[in-house]
């Protein structure tokens, strides 16, 4: 991880960081350098698996210090997603809720992850707290978290297999397992 | 982030498979005096079904991990599978100690995405039901912490007056647990006659026995000797683990959502935050204490201030009609039937909602597709983030502070497994 290094401190936060580089050509507006949108009031943006990490390193230099919540999603059979036209509709969405609990705000980051590869890069390094939350992401999606220090189930059993959130994973398909114990 | 680093490495978390940890008991070392034990999931202190791995050192804990998932349900699956009306029966059942919460993220999130604007009588009633389960959570949190370090005493006194508030919840919502009060669209039903005097019996009495709890635990020197000192964390390392609720506030920093990103009418009525100073297990008792007197005084302005009118939204795309209206019109017959069958429509959108549970930010993360059933459910439990904190709070301590600290988490494994 190179993006830990020497940046302790948190610059001026500036709301409208990506306001200079934006294009007039680019058909959604932008924040932090990718596509933004408002849903119900609160701060969207969107990313793939690859601009991912950046962008939250670049979101914690601007403040954003706690990572409120960290969850997947799975798209599969939902046509009603609307997304910025930039932005690639994959299979899995990892929800990221950020906090800058200085300023009192808000924002989401929407990062699409596509079903063939679903590896991320961890962003434990930047919030320690993620790691219990990736741990589920991990259980419940099947998602990869590259340098993940602890990339064990959390909430499912060692030897549980599949991944129950996922859409196709239907209801009552695998009996309840429980695990045998030793020498009983 | 370099300060935070023994955060993320191996320092106090006990990062090995259970082979591993079978491989390294079987090697004889007379030098290497560590061992590794489980705590739980089967012990009274760990609340539930919370195990914790602990790498001991004679007395002393170096690394550990609390290990969950004994309780996990798969409740998020589930939810996907009921509708939004059914919603609230089943997030209830997450966090058993102040189920009013889950179901107010829950209502809260089904509510942005429908755009429907919330009777004030609603708003009023759903804030005080849930200062009065705050109360009551935190009522359970002193028996329970009180058993925990051998005030026996404590559990019975905590549990009475656990009781009084329940007695108060069953005659409103018919159910001492898991209320399904708080429902998209308003509260599932109004106020009973004579509840003022319900609640304010409640509030006459509890002054007097929270200050003989003052003098049970506050200021009786073998409480503080087990609590002072012991599990100390600070507000960086709170941050850093995402932890929120009275373990953050007990490091100092006023973090309340009640008042720093106002829901429902917390704007409207005075309160006072509780912090602590040093983020040590007694600052985490006291501020819990205290926050059962600050939840009063929201109570008391509730039934002073609280409006008169509908309780819940007169939009009859989400509430379903009035009783009487039933037996006169077959539309209305027809409606009701519907609602509770196929259940109500919701546009297609995602959002986020998040209120201040007694345990810390309790967040729902809701995708809905446009029909009547969630896409995606998702709930941010406080006590499943602030549980990491666990390992960082009790290394180096002795394991008999362990029991303290994680009492002092004050975890939910109902919320925690989901």
């Amino acid at each position: 991880m190179n993006e830990d290094e020497g940046t302790e401190e948190t610059k001026d936060s500036d709301p409208d960081v990506g306001e200079d580089d934006q294009d007039p050509d680019l058909a959604s507006p932008r924040l932090y350098g990718v596509p933004v949108t408002e849903s119900h009031g609160q701060v969207v943006l969107h990313t793939d698996k690859n601009g991912y990490n950046d962008l939250v390193g670049a979101l914690v230099d601007d403040g954003f210090g706690v990572c409120i919540d960290l969850c997947g999603a799975d798209y599969l059979g939902n046509e009603t997603r609307v997304l910025p036209e930039e932005v690639t509709p994959e299979r899995f969405e990892v929800v990221v809720n950020l906090l800058d609990i200085h300023a009192v705000r808000r924002i989401r980051i929407r990062a699409q992850v596509d079903e063939s590869d679903p590896e991320l890069i961890s962003i434990t390094p930047f919030y320690p707290g993620a790691e219990a939350m990736e741990r589920e992401a991990i259980d419940m999606f099947g998602l990869q978290f590259q340098g993940h220090p602890d990339p064990t189930p959390i909430l499912l059993p060692d030897d549980w297999e599949g991944h129950p959130l996922r859409k196709d994973f239907a209801i009552g398909r695998i009996p309840v397992q429980f695990k045998a114990v030793e020498g009983r | 982030m370099t300060q935070l680093d023994h955060l993320r490495n191996g320092d106090a978390v006990l990062r090995m498979s259970e082979a591993e940890a079978e491989e390294r008991a079987a090697v004889v070392d007379p030098d290497d005096e560590r061992m590794i034990i489980n705590m739980g999931p089967q012990h009274p202190s760990t609340h539930g079904v919370l195990r914790v791995t602990m790498e001991l050192q004679g007395e002393v804990v170096l690394r550990s991990k609390p290990v969950i998932g004994y309780l996990h349900t798969g409740m998020e699956k589930t939810a996907e599978d009921l509708t939004f009306m059914q919603g609230p029966t089943n997030v209830t059942r997450m966090d058993y100690a102040s189920p009013l919460f889950t179901e107010l993220a829950f209502s809260l999130a089904v509510e942005a995405l429908l755009d429907v604007e919330i009777p004030e009588r609603a708003t009023w009633i759903r804030m005080m039901m849930c200062e009065l389960n705050r109360m009551s959570s935190h009522l359970l949190f002193l028996a329970t912490n009180g058993m925990d370090l051998g005030a026996v005493g404590m559990m019975i006194y905590g549990w009475r007056e656990r009781e009084e508030v329940l007695r108060f919840f069953e005659k409103v919502t018919g159910l001492r647990m898991n209320h399904n009060y708080i429902r998209p669209g308003g509260v599932a039903a109004d106020l009973p006659d004579g509840w003022s005097e319900d609640v304010e019996s409640i509030l006459s009495i509890l002054p007097e026995r929270l200050e003989q709890f003052d003098v049970l635990m506050t200021g009786q020197p073998i409480w503080r000797e087990r609590t002072q000192g012991i599990g100390v964390i600070t507000t960086e390392e709170a941050l850093a683990l995402g932890a929120t609720g009275p373990i953050l506030r007990s490091t100092g920093y006023a973090w309340d959502l009640r008042r720093s990103m106002p829901y429902l009418a917390y704007d409207d009525v005075d309160f006072d935050i509780v912090v602590g100073t040093y983020g040590d297990t007694f600052d985490r008792y006291a501020i819990r204490l205290n926050e059962i007197r600050e939840s009063m005084r929201i109570v008391e302005q509730c039934i002073e201030k609280m409006p008169d009118g509908p309780y819940r939204a007169e939009d009859r795309k989400v509430t379903p009609p009035p009783r009487a209206r039933i037996d006169e019109s077959m539309e209305a017959l027809i409606h009701h039937f519907k609602i509770f069958t196929e259940g109500f429509k919701v546009p297609a959108g995602e959002v986020y909602t998040s209120v201040e549970s007694p345990r810390g930010e309790l967040g729902c993360y809701l995708v809905s597709d446009g029909g009547p059933k969630p896409q995606r459910m998702h709930i941010r439990a406080p006590s499943f983030v602030n549980l990491q904190t666990l390992p960082h709070m009790i290394h180096g301590g002795l394991l008999a502070d362990a029991i303290a600290v994680i009492s002092s988490i004050d975890p939910i494994m109902g919320e925690v497994d989901r």
